[in-house]
């Protein structure tokens, strides 16, 4: 008895799940290689008007949501509605790639981060833009509308732009006598020396960036690498990390946690931190992002240096230094239905009097070209000019499909390099032939 | 516990047939069971059998010549789990692999320990019993993710747990203090979870025993480790095996609270999330199938070896049915059930 009903019941959960298994198979996509469709990749004609939704990151200037009621207060029958995502990068990218994933139309228009684009091109998530559907373009920054192209095709419009930018305390660096911003990383070392024989230099760190493990380190490795002479992904395309250049920009940062320069805790910073440590106090010199201006000099009591701090382009090892070249541009998705009304609103968002109003609340960067020459408003904001100088000298980050692994494996190096698990050789070497695998077309 | 007559006695009978699973109440339990098994069958084994599947093909890495990703999966059988093992991804494996037993184990023996001792504070009748018990609980509360977004703000380097051991530890760096700072993390979340099973236990627990025990002159100790440990183990093995089938899975805390690509905490869901995110489904179903099976043979072996009784069986059986069913039967039911309970979506609820 015992044994019938055993095996009566092991014998129906066989059934149950060779059931499943076989509904699993015969579900699933067959093993077709087929490559994409001609007709899909094209730019098809963008057509379509309605309303549509703008999918974006976490809204942390505060001004979005003006910008879309000037937009829906002229077109009532095709509004937009705000889809906000989360603030952290890597998960806006995750929502994006699902939705795309589902192909779903819930999102029209993607804000997109400029690493991005390469990987969304290629899987074919957001359309091409044919360039005369895009009056302005020619208005905008030059290097800027490179990070929208994948294979010389448009497939987005770049609206705001991000460069680094070096900030500094000038109370402190007149006190000691220093009149200008240092240009290299020997003036700025020279610079903290000066600051910390004075008695408000006492217990302050020279300098910081971003060094967790993270995408911020990317950026602040290849800064580092580019302001040294030196390369990660040359022109070409082709990885080329292990060179004397690179080495002596790697070494840089390698040597300012070593010698002390950078605090300890460096190591564990990411925008927010590195900002904090600046604001408290803490810091001489801070590589950031233009969106510390407005937030450091607030002076509702958040900040202690609330006038007391000015912005240069960053210093490099015998000259300028190169920063990277962040920023977001607005593309379309392959899925949304109201393709035309889409690439209206990109060509309003990115309009001189959108980023013109958008200049005013925060200190995002436009895109504009015209408006980093406006007098008015580099009086109003004196980040412009060293804010201009660092975009237009800015390189991108690699321009890969897979730039997820490629990401990784640079963070792998750097960390390990700046933690002293391996010696700078070691990990410029072993970036390079990971680079290599990674980067083949 | 009933007593047992002796063999000789027992008066002759004919085994009283087991109903077969259709009939009489039977059958109406299985049309009312019905619903929730297909539920469970499209919640559970679905998702299941679409992983094997999955990870038996690749997807999305070839470009054609326009620079498009080629659209479709093609077939590749065991490749992706032959190159989990291979190279430097075998190695990352085997790290995954080390640090998730590792969690596993130390957080479950110091969840254990603490669930216990909270379950005794909470079975005692005292003045304030109800606020001592609903402030043990509120950590099992909070969603993970949050409790791991306050364990990082708390162990940042200006953070409290700095300033309160006086010295700058940097706790989401590579070494021990970021395993440290997931088990504390760990451990301080799910200990109530323990203790709110045992205390369950400890509530079917009459009396009368302790009392007996008081009259033999039985101390605190003796009366802990003869009476209550063993008549609480029941429930406990069941709380100790969910804990060891979650923390197999442990993912929110180690990714939010130290972050990703670190070695000192990566564990074998974030092998899976990691090539997710990198659009390589096949690899990440792969991975999550290997987890799959690491779970249920730990949770097989949990059962078989220490009789976890995950459905009360063992129970269930003891009056008037003379038959003895410990290891055998209930085992491999519970063990099935388990399987099912733990490698599925998740226990206890908490994601």
């Amino acid at each position: 008895m015992r044994f019938e009903r055993s095996h009566a019941r092991r014998t129906a959960f066989v059934a149950v799940a060779s059931s499943f298994a076989l509904l699993a198979t015969a579900c699933g996509s067959g093993d077709d290689g087929s490559s994409s469709g001609g007709g899909s990749s094209s730019a098809g004609a963008l057509e379509g008007r309605g309303p549509i939704t703008f999918a974006t990151g976490k809204d942390t200037s505060g001004n979005l949501q003006n910008q879309l009621n000037a937009w829906n207060a002229s077109h009532p029958n095709e509004k937009v509605e705000l889809k906000e995502l989360p603030e952290d990068a890597d998960a806006q990218r995750q929502q994006m790639v699902q939705n795309a994933q589902a192909q779903s139309d819930a999102f029209s228009v993607l804000n997109m981060d400029v690493v991005w684009t390469s990987e969304f091109a290629a899987n074919q998530w957001i359309t091409q833009i044919p360039e005369d559907k895009v009056p302005d373009l020619g208005k905008l920054i030059p290097a800027t509308v490179e990070t929208a192209k994948y294979r010389d095709k448009l497939y987005g419009v770049p609206v705001t732009s991000d460069g680094g930018l070096l900030y500094y305390r000038k109370d402190l660096l007149t006190k000691a006598g220093i009149a200008e911003a240092p240009k290299t990383w020997d003036e700025m070392l020279a610079a903290c020396q000066k600051v910390a024989a004075l008695p408000e230099g006492k217990g302050m760190s020279c300098y910081s960036g971003q060094f967790e493990k993270y995408e911020g380190l990317t950026v602040n490795f290849s800064e580092a690498v580019n302001s040294a002479g030196g390369e990660v992904v040359g022109k070409d395309g082709k990885p080329n990390v292990n060179t004397p250049e690179a080495k002596a920009g790697l070494d840089e940062l390698v040597n300012g946690f070593k010698t002390g320069a950078f605090p300890k805790a460096a190591i564990t910073y990411k925008e927010e931190e590195s900002r904090r440590a600046f604001q408290d106090g803490k810091l001489l010199f801070l590589r950031n992002w233009p969106y510390v201006y407005s937030l450091a000099n607030k002076t509702d009591g958040s900040s202690k240096i609330a006038g007391k701090f000015a912005v240069a382009p960053l210093p490099g090892k015998s000259g300028a230094g190169v920063s990277s070249l962040g920023g977001h541009d607005y593309a379309i998705s392959s899925f949304a239905k109201n393709k035309a009304t889409a690439i209206d609103f990109i060509n309003f968002m990115a309009s001189e009097e959108r980023q013109k109003a958008n200049i005013e609340k925060t200190s995002q960067a436009p895109t504009w070209q015209s408006l980093y020459d406006d007098a008015a408003l580099n009086k109003q904001f004196p980040y412009l000019a060293p804010l201009k100088a660092s975009i237009l000298g800015a390189q991108p980050r690699p321009r890969v499909v897979k730039y997820g692994d490629v990401t990784a494996a640079i963070q792998q190096a750097a960390y390990d390099a700046l933690t002293g698990k391996q010696t700078s050789d070691q990990a410029l070497s072993g970036l390079q032939t990971k680079l290599e695998s990674l980067i083949t077309q | 516990m009933t007593a047992s007559t002796p063999v000789a006695e027992r008066p002759v009978k004919e085994p009283k047939r087991q109903q077969r699973f259709d009939e009489g109440t039977g059958r109406l339990a299985a049309t009312l069971l019905s619903p929730t098994l297909l539920v469970l069958g499209v919640v559970v084994l679905f998702p299941i059998m679409a992983a094997l599947r999955d990870s038996l093909y690749q997807s999305g890495q070839r470009l054609d010549e326009n620079g498009f990703i080629v659209k479709g999966s093609t077939f590749v059988g065991l490749d992706n789990y032959t190159a989990i093992f291979k190279g430097e991804t075998g190695d990352r494996f085997w790290n995954a692999f080390y640090n998730t037993t590792l969690f596993t184990v130390v957080c479950v023996v110091l969840e254990t320990v603490l669930g216990v001792a909270m379950a005794l504070i909470m079975h005692k009748a005292f003045k304030g019993r109800g606020i001592v018990r609903a402030s043990i609980l509120v950590p099992w509360a909070i969603p993970t993710v949050i409790s791991a977004l306050l364990w990082k703000w708390i162990f940042q380097a200006d953070g409290i747990a700095n300033t309160l051991i006086g010295t700058q530890v940097l706790w989401s760096t590579e070494g021990w203090q970021s395993k440290l700072s997931v088990v504390i993390a760990d451990t301080w979340k799910t200990a109530p979870f323990i203790g709110l099973l045992v205390l369950a236990g400890l509530q079917t627990i009459p009396a009368e025993v302790y009392e007996a025990a008081k009259v033999d002159g039985a101390n605190a100790w003796k009366t802990f480790t003869r009476i209550t440990l063993p008549l609480v183990k029941p429930a406990l093995l069941v709380a100790v095996l969910f804990r060891i089938l979650d923390t197999l899975r442990i993912f929110d805390l180690p990714f939010v609270l130290v972050g990703a690509h670190k070695n000192s905490v990566e564990s074998l869901s974030m092998l899976a999330y990691d090539e997710a995110s990198n659009v390589r489904y096949g690899p990440a179903a792969a991975y999550a199938t290997l987890l799959f099976l690491y779970v249920a043979v730990v949770a097989y072996l949990f059962v078989k070896i220490l009789g976890a009784d995950v459905i009360g069986e063992a129970r269930a059986k003891k009056p008037g049915g003379g038959r003895r069913k410990k290891n055998g039967n209930s085992g491999t039911a519970a063990a099935r059930a388990a399987v099912a309970a733990g490698a599925g979506p998740g226990t206890g609820g908490n994601v």
